[in-house]
């Protein structure tokens, strides 16, 4: 997904639209009444935070509802929100592979099987976890890579969010009319976003976080229910979208056969294999940013409940992000129009002109504009090329009168700074537990711990601020770090995988099977290239080997090199060293841990069941948009 | 837990719904809504999203009450909870 969002900063900066956004007071409001209320949050849950497991771990005591609503939108970041409506223009339906495959199996595993682990060790953290497994390196290296990722994903989120506030010239009235320059509303959103998130983190900890989360995601079915809604009305309902659209658009699976054959550059196998195996159970059952939201629950039953009932609104969410792309697409390209009136009998003549890339362009998705020479950028074969990333903003601007408006533009700010929120809290609790309470200050009072855990969130959100201001400097920084990210998780899941379903891994075998699974994942990233890319960002830097037919296909064959090479490396260390003994891997390790019994008594309430559901549901959706 | 999330959201959204169901009756037939295919979007979504924060903020006032007049009741372990390193 990240590689989705990878091209956002570059499309929205690029971008020359979107002059005429006139906010009204009613929206102001909105947005107003959105701001208090998460601040409000934060103080009302204030007087609560008396230890730090209060404050990392919301006490354990949040309902497993909460925490699985948190769970799904913990993820949902703009983003992804964006990326995912861009996709949907770009690709049509086969984008709900990275939801229906990319997501529903992960979410099911980690919830009956992985859950037990990480809520009934007592671990309060991945990295943690991985310690009391493994040992202290394996640890040290998860916990480092983990932090630094977390500030940067967090600076992401606050610097595409200015961009965005500053193309939608979200912010320019109100400038104009206080009268200051425009050239400040880039620093004047930074800021904005990084009061607030602290306000709200300082206060209410992980539990202020979660409740965030939990309340974007219903902004987020406020803000774009009524989108899909009016649109649909506009091209003439689901029959009027499937006629306006090429049929490949409409279907999942058409074409999966051959990587050639499908929009996507993907055949079945790397897309079941690197998407929805390697990728998606790497992030959803290893990614202490959603799974902190799980151990965030009051009992492990519970825990394991999360990321199912996670499931559910996840699956449908297509419909939402991703149907408004393909709506854009379907839409008909606005040109000027001439209106007359007679005023006062005096002929009025009024004309709306529209940009030249939102004419140039197809259905609502604008075409690309040079920043520079300020021209349309055009394809090999002379026609406009589109920017995706655009369909879900011009969407929002194109159908929402003043008043949905100003709450589709809350939703997606709600969206950016969730996304943030999330990061911090995941970076405060490993921050404080695993690398300060480990290595620099052992054995401090809780109070000494709480008041760290609030510290560290000044300093995580203070270094988001240098990386979003780096990113404005260097843009390429963004991409080569965001690579070198996807190249550290890419192998994770494999020592997971070891780790909880294999006694006999050892540290050194999971300490060498991480560093060869990342050193696996470069070496496939240098030797590759996608089709009509250029050697460097996008692969190749070494030599070029072989080529891909598209950069989803590269991706996901990077990420299954890496976690072939962690997983046959860490077994072969494995053999040659000496596991720990099986008394100190009871509740970490399935063989050895008694099997868990449900509480609950009626059979159709326990997770196995509601699992079972899931997969069965989503075998259904696949079969319907097959 | 100490605040249910439903009290601050059904306030939240019960306002929002406030806000765009009066500012849509006001201006219901207006030009406004001619981009919306001239359906009153912000009356009928602001009705939605006010049924929706009475409803979710009722839910949450009825649950904290309940929980005022009982005794506090211990976590229920389950099997492998108390099992650890």
């Amino acid at each position: 997904m990240a590689q989705l969002s990878r091209t956002l900063f570059r499309a929205i900066e690029d971008s020359h639209l979107f002059g005429h956004t006139q906010l009204t007071a009613i929206d102001w409001l909105i947005m107003l009444l959105y701001f208090a209320f998460v601040l409000g949050i934060g103080f009302a849950l204030k007087r609560y935070m008396k230890t730090s497991k209060d404050f990392f771990q919301a006490g354990r005591a949040l309902p497993a509802w909460i925490c699985g609503l948190a769970f799904m939108s913990a993820n949902l970041g703009a983003q992804e929100v964006i990326g995912m409506g861009a996709s949907g223009a770009k690709y049509g339906i086969a984008t709900s592979h990275f939801y229906w495959i990319g997501a529903i199996p992960a979410m099911v595993f980690v919830g009956i099987f992985m859950m037990p682990f990480y809520y009934g060790s007592k671990a309060r953290s991945v990295p943690e976890f991985l310690r009391l497994r493994f040992d202290e390196k394996t640890r040290a290296l998860n916990a480092c890579s983990f932090a630094v990722m977390t500030v940067f994903s967090s600076g992401i989120s606050m610097y595409a969010m200015a961009r965005l506030i500053q193309t939608l010239h979200i912010f320019d009235g109100l400038f104009v009319a206080l009268g200051l320059p425009l050239g400040w509303i880039f620093h004047f959103s930074m800021l904005l976003s990084a009061v607030i998130v602290l306000g709200y983190i300082f206060l209410g900890g992980l539990t202020s976080a979660i409740y965030n989360e939990v309340l974007q995601f219903a902004l987020i079915i406020a803000g774009f229910l009524p989108l899909v809604l009016i649109g649909l009305h506009n091209v003439g309902g689901i029959s009027g979208l499937r006629a306006a659209l090429p049929t490949a658009y409409m279907h999942s699976w058409r074409g999966m056969e051959h990587a050639s054959t499908n929009p996507l550059g993907v055949d079945a196998f790397g897309l079941a294999m690197g998407l929805g195996f390697v990728l998606s159970f790497g992030y959803w059952c290893t990614d202490f940013l959603v799974i902190q939201t799980a151990m965030a629950t009051d009992t492990q039953e519970n825990a394991r409940r999360v990321p199912l009932i996670a499931a559910i609104p996840k699956m449908f969410f297509p419909f939402l992000v991703i149907v408004p792309g393909l709506l854009a697409i379907a839409a008909t390209t606005p040109h000027n129009v001439t209106t007359q009136t007679v005023v006062n009998g005096t002929i009025v003549r009024e004309t709306q002109v529209v940009s030249k890339a939102e004419a140039e362009g197809r259905g609502l998705v604008p075409a690309k504009t040079d920043p520079i020479t300020g021209k349309i950028v055009l394809d090999a074969s002379g026609k406009p090329e589109l920017d995706y990333d655009l369909a879900i903003p011009s969407m929002l601007l194109h159908y929402f009168p003043s008043g949905l408006l100003g709450l589709g533009l809350t939703a997606l700010l709600a969206s950016f700074m969730s996304g943030m929120a999330g990061n911090v809290t995941a970076f405060n609790t490993v921050w404080t537990y695993d690398i300060y309470q480990s290595y620099l200050h052992k054995g401090a009072s809780d109070q000494h711990y709480l008041k760290m855990g609030r510290w560290a969130t000044v300093g995580g959100i203070l270094l988001s601020m240098v990386t979003a201001y780096a990113a404005t400097g260097f843009n390429n920084i963004m991409d080569t770090l965001q690579l070198v990210f996807s190249f550290v998780n890419a192998p994770l899941f494999a020592t997971f995988l070891l780790g909880m379903f294999w006694k006999r891994t050892t540290g050194n075998g999971a300490f060498t099977g991480l560093i060869a699974g990342t050193a696996a994942a470069m070496a496939h990233h240098g030797l590759t290239l996608p089709i009509e890319a250029h050697p460097g960002l996008h692969g190749g830097w070494i030599a070029v080997l072989h080529t891909y037919p598209s950069d989803m296909a590269q991706n996901f064959w990077t990420a299954i090199w890496a976690f072939s090479a962690n997983f046959v490396v860490a077994i072969v260390v494995s053999l040659f060293g000496t596991p720990k003994p099986e008394s100190e891997l009871v509740g970490l390790v399935h063989s050895l841990t008694p099997k868990t019994v449900s509480a609950e008594r009626i059979w159709w309430k326990r997770p196995e069941a509601l699992g079972a559901l899931l997969i069965v549901m989503v075998v259904a959706l696949n079969l319907i948009f097959r | 837990m100490n605040l249910d999330l439903r009290i601050p959201m059904g306030l939240m959204f019960t306002l929002v719904g406030v806000i765009l169901t009066l500012y849509g009756w006001a201006t219901r037939g207006s030009a406004l809504y001619a981009r919306a295919d001239n359906v009153d979007v912000n009356l009928g979504w602001g009705v939605v999203l006010l049924v929706f924060g009475v409803s979710t903020f009722l839910m949450g006032r009825r649950a904290e009450r309940k929980l005022r007049s009982q005794p506090r009741k211990s976590t229920p372990v389950t099997a492998g909870n108390r099992r650890g390193h």
